[in-house]
């Protein structure tokens, strides 16, 4: 009645789930061919998400305490677009990092640096009408990690983004340009193509940079163009 | 003008710092006629849960309800025993579609989410004419179809191995 779902051939940007240099891969990867599903009508949109689902400070990292956190202020600012370049407006980034010694202010971390009682380490906020986002934090420090002999994470901050549809969603890391930790990151390194290496890396800018205050980084994020192209004409569910 | 995408970048072992302040596993209050209770575990390929996961499921505005009223998502983090619930409003069918929902699955040692689909087990004569499910080869059918126990809806995600869930691309 119906033809067998062929299997997904992974050449996209995006890690392969089995990556052995990242061990926490070996008993969690799928070990059976993801199954195609072609884009169609049912996919859901993305959320909607009104003005109550962040607050006003949430995109400040350095103001959720009654003192500033130590380390270096930084602001992280960017774009959502889609794959041709238009902006994503209205939705939701979700960001979370280490503290300026490298310590999450997780219960789990057990890494012997200090927390900061002036640094949680998460925010969030809406794109705006252009798509732009804007975080205020602090640059995170590296850390050792558990993954082999000696291993050490190179700075990061994660981020969770939606888009337009289900199949836009995307939770990635950022990392900052010329971290000597980057070349021997088996999570870096888990994407297999150059070209999307490059793409993780913000870029110092110092038209962000607010003079005598912060840094400023660029990192825009390009979600989408993981479904296969739909014919001609299809109309998408947008 | 085509851009590449951003490329996906494990959530890893702190996924709940940055997840867990939009958590929100209710998607229709307690006691809404005709919501589901979904409960489940994700399992590694060891049979151990996934303490430190997040589990999403999508779906469409429920019938009379404006998307702008429908919280269109659901988030639960894993517990210490990998364990996620949801209650929320029955799905709609689409065209040629069962009534199911989207699942994302994030976690450590994920390098990008898994996603897949829960079916219901009381629509057997629609899941039967699913074109998803009858391309999904017979013996592993069941991974994607939830369990009626109790009035609630079993659905535990296999990362891997014996009975590993169905995950689309």
């Amino acid at each position: 009645m119906s033809e067998p779902l062929g299997e997904v051939d992974l050449r996209s940007l995006d890690p392969p789930y089995d990556h052995p240099a990242y061990r926490s891969t070996t008993l969690r990867a799928p070990s059976r061919p993801l199954l195609r599903l072609a884009p169609d009508l049912t996919d859901p949109s993305g959320p909607v998400f009104g003005e109550r689902t962040v607050g006003p400070a949430d995109h400040d990292l350095t103001r959720q305490h009654p003192a500033e956190p130590l380390g270096e202020r930084i602001i992280v600012a960017g774009r959502l677009l889609d794959t041709e370049g238009r902006p994503i407006t209205g939705q939701l980034i979700e960001l979370w990092q280490a503290n300026a010694a490298g310590r999450y202010a997780h219960r789990t971390d057990d890494h012997p640096a200090p927390l900061d009682p002036n640094f949680t380490g998460h925010g969030r906020c809406l794109t705006d009408g252009e798509g732009r986002y804007t975080f205020i934090t602090i640059r995170p420090g590296e850390y050792p990690w558990g993954n082999h002999p000696n291993a050490w994470r190179p700075a990061h901050i994660h981020l969770s983004v939606f888009g337009r549809a289900f199949t836009d969603r995307l939770v990635t890391q950022m990392y900052f340009p010329g971290d000597p930790l980057l070349p021997i990151d088996p999570i870096f390194n888990s994407v297999a193509d150059p070209a999307g290496r490059e793409r993780l890396l913000a870029q110092l800018d110092m038209t962000l940079t607010e003079p005598a205050w912060a840094l400023g980084y660029r990192f825009d994020i390009v979600v989408g163009g993981r479904a296969p192209t739909p014919f001609e004409g299809m109309e998408h569910r947008r | 003008m085509s851009l590449p995408p951003t490329p996906q970048q494990t959530a890893g072992p702190y996924i709940s710092l940055g997840l867990a302040p939009l958590s929100r596993p209710e998607l229709v209050p307690e006691g809404a006629v005709g919501a589901l209770v979904i409960r489940g575990r994700v399992l590694d390929g060891a049979g151990a849960g996934v303490p430190d996961g997040a589990v999403e499921i999508w779906q469409r505005p429920p019938a009379g309800t404006a998307a702008a009223d429908w919280p269109g998502f659901g988030r639960c983090l894993t517990d210490p025993e990998g364990e996620f619930w949801f209650r929320t409003a029955r799905p709609v069918a689409g065209s040629g579609d069962a009534p199911h929902l989207e699942l994302l699955v994030f976690a450590r040692g994920l390098t990008r989410p898994v996603r897949t689909r829960l079916y219901l087990p009381d629509e057997a004569e629609a899941n039967a004419a699913d074109t998803v499910l009858a391309g999904v080869p017979e013996d592993r059918r069941p991974t994607l179809v939830a369990r009626a126990v109790g009035g609630q809806l079993l659905f535990d995600v296999r990362l891997q191995g014996d009975g590993e869930t169905v995950f689309f691309g």
